[in-house]
């Protein structure tokens, strides 16, 4: 089993965490991953994503051509990213930022208001936790509970204070359909 | 399975050269890079090291001279122009015969360049890079646990043979992040038992003077053939190389680094339908790994490189016209996909 996974939207937006916990919740399930973030200039207000593969077998490039899953939130990323999901694959958009619908008809589509739904429980910003939960209840590549561990670890101390409003949005994504 | 950790290249290099006992990092920020240089500065004091930040390239080279003439563990990092700048330091450390350690996470070029990932380093590391007749050990790891282990390993072979070593990875493998497990604390090796090194004579013995000025030609031949000596010692023990489905493969593919994870990838796929390809990838890319190119029996070899083609040449010179030996790059800091090497490879079945 060999799941690949695009992250996308604008800098400042969580992209590279997100991935990160992904990673991190994957790796102490003893599951092969790679992470490989954009970087450079266009981290700067520009579109931000990181590339993920979480495998059960040694991972070979980290780069991924054609997603399983793309979790994407903003439009610049879902027009760069929309041809780059396998048929059959899955787009998790943020549809509070993106109002345009996905053109293919080969995929499976998840809209949802992540961002709305992330201001409701008190930060906007904090929208990819509640992606990131809808992802693992949608995909189960990684546990919840591994995913909650992992970000109450890496979360940096100057930050602690987020770790429970992070948790409380990813439960949240996870219960939206 | 061990204790894990995940962190992206760069950072590994910096963790791994802090437990074999690297006190002393001299450096100066360039992207795919910093994050040796950023790591080395939130942790190398803590651990009672020394992290600075130079006013340039060229000063953190010469400050790694100093430091590893005075016996320490010490390295820098940079990437591609900032390694170009470092290249006078290399050769008069390696004509000093010191030991130390150089990261080169490569990006595009020539010039300035590009900020993406790259192999077009791989002449200057192995061909000299800086003026005259000296190597440096080259070593290319493919995976963030590899960024550790030949860190550690580019150490512990620099100081024994005191030969400058060089980590040559590039921007995918500096930024990415993938599970590994961290080698084992050690302490650095004591700086009074390096007998070059100038620790203090306590009265005991006689001056140790580190230098790469030889006014007297006969003396400079010699000291060369000296090094040369050990350079052959180098060339016969430390070469290494991993294989992959050679045995059966009618298409080898030669590739280093992180191009040789997209080969693999290409491959993975490939054999899946059948086509019998295999892979060999270079560890060392000095001393270059020709013992296990003379057991190769494909019918043709495909170099695969993120440049114009340059260990290209290495692999030519090692099967000697018995293989034929294509090539496929991208140089500028593209990177292909494995789909589009897998296509090259279909060409060569």
């Amino acid at each position: 089993m060999t799941h690949s996974i695009i992250i996308a939207g604008f800098g400042g937006q969580g992209i590279l965490f997100t991935g990160e916990l992904i990673a991190y919740a994957a790796m102490n399930e003893g599951k092969n991953v790679t992470w490989f973030p954009s970087y450079g200039p266009e981290m700067r207000g520009g579109t931000c994503n990181c590339h993920v593969t979480v495998s059960d077998t040694p991972i070979g490039t980290p780069k991924v051509e054609q997603a399983d899953t793309a979790i994407i939130f903003n439009l610049q990323a879902l027009d760069k990213f929309e041809s780059k999901v396998k048929p059959g694959g899955t787009i998790i958009l943020d549809s509070s930022n993106v109002k345009r619908k996905v053109e293919r008809t080969d995929i499976n589509v998840i809209y949802m208001n992540a961002a709305d739904e992330a201001e409701k429980i008190g930060e906007r910003l904090l929208a990819g936790m509640v992606m990131l939960g809808r992802f693992q209840q949608h995909t189960k590549i990684v546990e919840l509970d591994s995913l909650i561990g992992g970000m109450n670890e890496r979360v940096s101390a100057n930050r602690a204070h987020l770790k429970a409003i992070n948790e409380k949005m990813i439960r949240r994504g996870t219960m939206i359909n | 399975m061990g204790t894990k950790v995940l962190l992206k290249g760069n950072e590994a290099i910096a963790e791994a050269a802090m437990r074999c006992g690297c006190r002393y990092f001299f450096g100066y920020p360039i992207t795919p890079q910093s994050e040796i240089a950023s790591y080395m500065a939130k942790h190398l004091p803590a651990r009672g090291g020394v992290f600075l930040q130079a006013e340039s390239e060229i000063s953190a080279i010469n400050m790694v001279y100093g430091a590893a003439g005075s016996g320490a563990r010490t390295m820098t990092g940079s990437s591609s122009p900032g390694i170009s700048l470092k290249m006078e330091g290399i050769s008069y450390i390696a004509a000093a015969d010191i030991p130390c350690v150089i990261a080169n996470i490569q990006r595009g070029g020539p010039g300035l360049g590009g900020i993406q990932p790259s192999q077009q380093d791989y002449y200057q590391a192995v061909k000299g890079g800086g003026h005259g007749d000296y190597h440096t050990l080259v070593y290319a790891p493919w995976s963030v646990q590899e960024m550790m282990d030949l860190t550690v390993l580019s150490f512990d072979k620099s100081d024994e043979y005191r030969v400058p070593a060089m980590l040559m990875a590039d921007g995918t493998l500096g930024q990415m992040m993938e599970p590994a497990e961290p080698p084992p604390f050690q302490d650095p090796p004591n700086p009074a038992d390096k007998a070059y090194a100038t620790v203090g004579t306590e009265g005991g013995r006689g001056k140790n003077i580190i230098n790469s000025l030889y006014l007297d030609p006969h003396k400079l031949e010699e000291v060369i053939r000296e090094r040369y000596a050990r350079y052959d010692i180098i060339k016969e023990k430390e070469q290494l190389c991993e294989t992959m489905y050679t045995d059966d493969a009618e298409v080898v593919v030669a590739a280093y680094g992180s191009a040789a994870r997209i080969v693999a990838t290409a491959i993975s796929s490939l054999r899946e339908k059948g086509v019998k390809v295999g892979l060999i990838r270079p560890i060392t890319l000095w001393p270059f790994p020709q013992k296990a190119f003379d057991t190769l029996t494909a019918k043709v070899i495909l170099t695969v490189e993120l440049n114009m083609g340059q260990m290209l040449d290495d692999v030519r010179l090692a099967v000697g016209g018995r293989i034929p030996v294509e090539f496929y790059g991208r140089p500028g800091g593209v990177v292909p996909g494995a789909a589009e090497i897998a296509d090259q490879i279909m060409k060569l079945v």
